[in-house]
């Protein structure tokens, strides 16, 4: 964690220039146990330690594997749960100081798209009543008319037709459920929208049309983004500048093609080292750098810096017992790491390292399932 | 003579109150001893069918399978399904994508495995014991012997994944088919297992069937490809020509429309319109006509065949030509 001090110095941006502050925010779910689920054992250390600035009308990348704490961030981010300390400055307010009506007026400019456009959506609406829905929940609706018309613009605009307002979502594709969230949370003319694996869940041949849309709408509507994925191609593809995600903390930061062109953290080489990439000639050349075990528990990260335990470059001082912060290495390029410098310059070469167990204790079962609030609208609900 | 030879697999379900549904139609193809062979296509294409009719494992009542299924020139598809587990137990393997719904979650990791040694390869209990905690550390698995006493919810999805393959290859089986065998995997973990596969491959020329929809998993791993559209193979090639020159309008739309991680940045991508909802049906003409660019009027009413074109199989009225690069 940087302390307020070098947070500020490091910023080069002027603060106008940056939508949303995150600094030192943390989320640690209570592991609870007992008959009544009384006793707290302990803590899933979900997000611990993010500092960010998401600019005006920039996509910003999150990437990082499962559990990480994605989808925790960017729910912190917009308060659909709550931090367990530090803050978020959405422009200019300090969210954690609004309450009630200031409270949702902020959240009508921060909207969610998620990753399952099917359990997002409510079976039993028709399309024009989940999209109307969002528009009474912030007071934006302004009769018949003129929200009918808004609504057949929207729906326009995310390339449905617009006969699609009397239909319901089981009637459409996967990607056309997921234009339906994408209009859903447009509906409010937010400036932030969140957008939890946008494409992971759609069919290959369909993902593009998606991230396309996603493209024009910025350009259209000047949107701000934070996208949210596992994929490493499709976040270097919409993204101006990327975060790199490990258990809970962000290990390193840069423009797009700068994270790619020189990757400077261990976790993030052998991320992109391990992506495949569809073109036999590169894939026979490719040297990979296989991590060996499993992630360590959020709920026992490792000492020091959390990467230690798989970490080829690790070296015997400062790695277990020190937990590097996020500090810039080259203009606009952050890194988490004691030897960033020594990596890059090939002044330490990595070494082989012996997998560690990681016991699954049966509380933490990767794929449980996320609960907490599943909308904005959800959120302020009747 | 081929390891097993595919040859117009068709698998048809049928639901009271519905339609008879052509999930495989007619796929044909064949696998060395040694060599991968990948089957790629969109989700619901008919690949995780076609792998269980290999098996024999599709429900007897609502699925017909027809077609032929040869292992060594032993047709598959007449044995009983006594004979057929035997083959699962001796010469078949496979590997399913959730590893968890195929692992018994009640009987220890190490039971597991020492019973498919015992029941196939007759090993008395405390050879069995060896064996398994071989194979365990074989796979990767960190503290094999500790491992055998757990359970399968007690280990990660990537060890558990890794549990399953050491399964298979108790049996030795010559034939291993992995479906989607990462696709619940982080990427450094599908790494871990992608590399697994292949030096299993390379070490006991055990032939491997690749079921993914990742393209880029079959550039790297794959001698050689099929992909497949609604049940049927559009085009076969092997991988550097398929990958070089995707001729089927399908396959090359889907290399124009996924982002790469090793294209610069900004370029937009060209995605294939509308979804498999749209898909005709093969008897009337291409399955994939109303979604592709090149379709031609033929296209509409006359099913297209599989051709063969200099070493690779078509099936497309008007495939790309030669001279069309995939635009980068
Ligand atoms: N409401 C909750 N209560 C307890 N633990 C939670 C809760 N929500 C998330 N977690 C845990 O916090 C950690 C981070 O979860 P999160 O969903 O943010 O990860 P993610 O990076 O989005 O992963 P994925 O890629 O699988 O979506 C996980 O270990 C998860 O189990
Ligand atoms: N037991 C069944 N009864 C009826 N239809 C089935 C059955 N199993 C599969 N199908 C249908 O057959 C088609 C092919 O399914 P299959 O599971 O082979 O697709 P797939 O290519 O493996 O897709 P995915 O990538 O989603 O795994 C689908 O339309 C599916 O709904
Ligand atoms: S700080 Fe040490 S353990 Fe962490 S990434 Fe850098 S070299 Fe590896
Ligand atoms: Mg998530
Ligand atoms: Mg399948």
């Amino acid at each position: 964690m940087t302390s307020g001090v070098d947070s500020t110095t490091q910023k080069s941006t002027s603060d106008s220039d940056v939508l949303v502050a995150v600094d030192g925010l943390a989320v640690h779910f209570p592991i609870r146990r007992g008959i009544v689920l009384d006793r707290t054992v302990g803590h899933v250390y979900a997000v611990d330690g993010v500092d960010l600035d998401i600019r005006r009308g920039e996509t910003y990348g999150l990437v990082g594997e499962s559990g990480c704490g994605k989808s925790t961030l960017g729910r912190a981010m917009l308060r659909l749960v709550e931090p367990t300390g530090g803050r978020v400055v959405f422009d200019g307010v300090d969210l954690s100081t609004l309450r009630g009506e200031s409270l949702r007026r902020m959240r009508r400019r921060m909207q969610m798209v998620f990753q399952d456009p099917l359990s997002s959506l409510d079976p039993r609406q028709s399309v024009e009543s989940i999209l109307v829905e969002g528009l009474r929940a912030h007071g934006l609706d302004q009769g018949r008319e003129t929200t009918g018309r808004r609504l057949r613009e929207l729906l326009t605009s995310v390339g449905l037709p617009t006969t699609a307002l009397r239909k319901y979502p089981h009637e459409f594709s996967g990607g056309q459920r997921q234009r339906i969230g994408i209009a859903r949370a447009l509906t409010v003319e937010p400036d932030l929208v969140v957008a939890d694996e946008p494409v992971s869940a759609l069919d290959v041949s369909v993902q593009a049309q998606v991230i396309n849309l996603l493209a024009d709408l910025q350009r259209e509507l000047g949107l701000t983004y934070l996208v949210i994925a596992h994929d490493l191609a499709v976040v270097r593809h919409i993204s101006d500048r990327v975060g790199v995600m490990y258990l809970g903390g962000i290990v390193e930061e840069a423009g797009s093609n700068e994270l790619y062109a020189q990757p400077l953290h261990p976790y993030t080489r052998a991320l992109l080292s391990a992506v495949p990439v569809p073109d036999p000639l590169l894939e026979d050349r490719r040297e990979r750098i296989l991590l060996t075990g499993d992630l360590p528990s959020p709920a026992a990260p490792p000492s020091g810096c959390r990467f230690h335990t798989r970490c080829p470059w690790r070296q015997p001082e400062r790695c277990d017992t020190e937990r590097p912060a996020l500090r810039e290495v080259a203009g606009g390029h952050r890194v988490a790491c004691h030897w960033a410098e020594e990596i890059r310059d090939g002044r330490i070469q990595p070494h082989e390292v012996r997998p560690e167990l990681v016991e699954e204790d049966g509380l933490l079962s990767p794929d449980t399932a996320l609960t907490g609030p599943a909308s904005v609208t959800e959120v302020l609900g009747p | 003579m081929a390891l097993l030879e595919v040859s117009d697999l068709t698998v048809v379900f049928r639901r009271r109150g519905e339609a008879p549904f052509t999930a495989v139609d007619g796929v044909s193809f064949a696998v060395e001893p040694g060599q991968t062979v990948g089957l790629v296509g969109e989700s619901g294409c008919g690949k995780s069918v076609t792998s269980l009719a290999i098996m024999g494992l599709l429900p007897r009542r609502g699925a017909t399978v027809m077609g032929s299924v040869r292992f060594e020139g032993t047709e598959l598809l007449s044995l009983s399904p006594r004979q057929m587990r035997d083959r699962r137990g001796r010469d078949l393997g496979m590997v399913f994508q959730d590893p968890l719904s195929s692992l018994n979650p009640v009987v220890s990791i190490g039971l597991q495995v020492t019973e498919v040694l015992e029941r196939h390869r007759g090993m008395p209990r405390r050879q069995a014991m060896v064996e398994a905690a071989d194979l365990l550390d074989k796979v990767g698995i960190p503290d094999p012997r500790r491992r055998l006493d757990e359970y399968p919810h007690q280990l990660s999805g990537g060890m558990r994944q890794r549990a399953l393959i050491a399964m298979a290859l108790a049996c030795r089986p010559r034939l291993l088919i992995a479906d989607e065998p990462t696709t619940a995997l982080d990427v450094t973990i599908q790494a871990q297992i992608l590399a697994l596969l292949a030096e299993l491959v390379r070490d006991t020329g055990t032939a491997l069937i690749m079921i993914t929809h990742d393209l880029g998993v079959v550039a790297g791993l794959c001698d050689e490809v099929n992909v497949l559209y609604a049940g049927r193979v559009v085009e076969r090639a092997e991988r550097h020509e398929l990958f070089r020159r995707p001729r089927h309008p399908y396959t090359h739309g889907l290399l124009a429309s996924i982002p790469r991680l090793d294209a610069p940045r900004g370029e937009r991508l060209v995605p294939i319109q509308g979804s498999v909802a749209d898909n005709i049906p093969w008897d009337h003409g291409c399955a994939f006509a109303p979604r592709c660019p090149r379709a031609l009027e033929a296209c509409v009413e006359i099913t297209p065949h599989m051709g063969e074109e200099g070493g690779r199989l078509l099936r497309c009225h008007n495939p790309v030509q030669e001279n069309q690069e995939v635009p980068a």
